[in-house]
């Protein structure tokens, strides 16, 4: 839940905290707050929960508990390579919890979390409308259809090598460096 | 004023307002139940114990609801009662993780009382057994938390909040991921709590307990 905060989020941040002064101290303006602060950063850290408790006077694990109850809020930044595991009817049949637990496995994160560095997150998702594909998964944008757990790390290695060519290239474009 | 009613065709009596609930454990009427305490506006009801049979009313209904009528006619024992209750009792078990020898509420347990109460096992082999990945929570300065020993019943958020005005526990996720959290990334709940014990106290299982260093 501890991620450290980013340059970009501490500013964004520095703007809710202005933002928040337009809604009214009310419990029921909990939810939009809540929304307007996913809506700046992604996701909703601590330090967040911790000045919107503040605004509206309630104790933080009251906001916490609140925030847990609905998915639409997160807990962890996402991943530059957001992994979504269906847990639809179809896929759910097909087993595509053992396919959440593989990528959890490899990516030793649970459900709803980010790897530290921040470039893979897992989450698990309702059918994504390719029941004929079943089990799936979404990594970034690219559907996988026919997910075995066997494929589970050929994934998540191909986007890591990808990653580390472009890395390369970004260098031998360098000035200077050629 | 008092009312006058029959429950399992003993007379008793209790003040208007009561719950039928209170009437009948202050009449030594033993009626199991988890989540009720007796200064709750508005009882949660969730545990599902405490079912009985009011005459006039086709269902058995959660007793910690309903308030105590003139003439009224209750059984606490019938068939349909107890099969409720032992329902309710084997799904909490099947989310439990019973290990009581290793249990600091062993033998003053609530569950432990109940599962007497109405004969069932502690360890019921129908049904199969979902427990949450986390063991122990310690994340709170002063208080542990077993969330595989947590029958829900909201005990200590109710009364935390009625000590403090608000609660340093509360109910977090939900369905069968629901967890009691003191959601500590800070330090300042522990403020509230000082050497307050309420809640542990509070607690019907063994699912809560004040950290010996403390
Ligand atoms: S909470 Fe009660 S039933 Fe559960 S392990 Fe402890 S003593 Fe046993
Ligand atoms: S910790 Fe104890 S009092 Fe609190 S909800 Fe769980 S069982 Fe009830
Ligand atoms: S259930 Fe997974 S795609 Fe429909
Ligand atoms: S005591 Fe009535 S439902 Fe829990």
């Amino acid at each position: 839940m501890n991620e450290e905060l980013t340059e970009e989020e501490k500013e964004a941040l520095k703007h809710i905290a202005l933002k928040l002064e337009t809604f009214e101290k009310h419990r029921g303006n909990l939810i939009p707050i809540l929304q307007m602060v996913q809506n700046n950063l992604a996701y909703l850290p601590s330090e967040a929960l911790k000045i919107v408790a503040q605004h509206l006077g309630i104790i933080e694990s009251e906001v916490y508990g609140v925030a847990t109850f609905y998915n639409q809020f997160r807990f962890h930044p996402p991943g530059k390579y957001p992994v979504k595991v269906c847990l639809g009817t179809a896929c759910h049949v097909k087993a595509g919890d053992i396919i959440l637990e593989n990528f959890e496995r490899k990516l030793e994160i649970s459900d709803g979390e980010t790897t530290p560095d921040r470039e893979f997150s897992i989450e698990r998702v309702a059918c994504v409308g390719c029941c004929a594909l079943a089990p799936v998964a979404i990594i970034d944008e690219t559907v996988h259809g026919h997910m075995a757990p066997s494929k589970v790390e050929g994934l998540i290695l191909r986007i890591k090598l990808q990653e580390e060519i472009e890395e390369r290239e970004k260098k031998k474009n360098e000035p200077g460096q050629s | 004023m008092m009312l006058k009613l029959r429950v399992d065709n003993q007379e008793i009596e209790a003040r208007e307002g009561k719950t039928l609930l209170q009437a009948c454990l202050d009449n030594q009427i033993y009626v199991p139940n988890l989540c009720y305490l007796e200064d709750m506006e508005s009882p949660s009801a969730s545990c599902r114990m405490c079912f009985v049979e009011i005459e006039g009313t086709p269902q058995p209904v959660p007793s910690c609801t309903v308030q105590v009528k003139n003439d009224m006619v209750v059984k606490t024992d019938t068939p349909a009662v107890r099969q409720l209750q032992r329902t309710a009792l084997r799904l909490l078990l099947s989310v439990h993780d019973v290990d009581c020898k290793n249990c600091h509420a062993n033998k003053k347990c609530e569950l432990q009382n109940i599962a007497k109460f109405l004969k069932v096992g502690l360890k019921p082999k129908r049904l199969e057994r979902y427990l949450k990945e986390t063991l122990i929570d310690e994340t709170h300065p002063f208080l542990i938390h077993y969330p595989n020993r947590c029958v829900l019943c909201g005990k200590c958020v109710h009364i935390c909040r009625g000590k403090h005005g608000e609660s340093v526990l509360t109910f977090a996720r939900r369905g069968f991921d629901t967890i009691i959290s003191t959601y500590s990334a800070t330090d300042e709940s522990s403020l509230t709590c000082g050497d307050c014990d309420t809640c542990v106290k509070a607690c019907p299982v063994g699912a809560l307990a004040v950290k010996e260093s403390s």
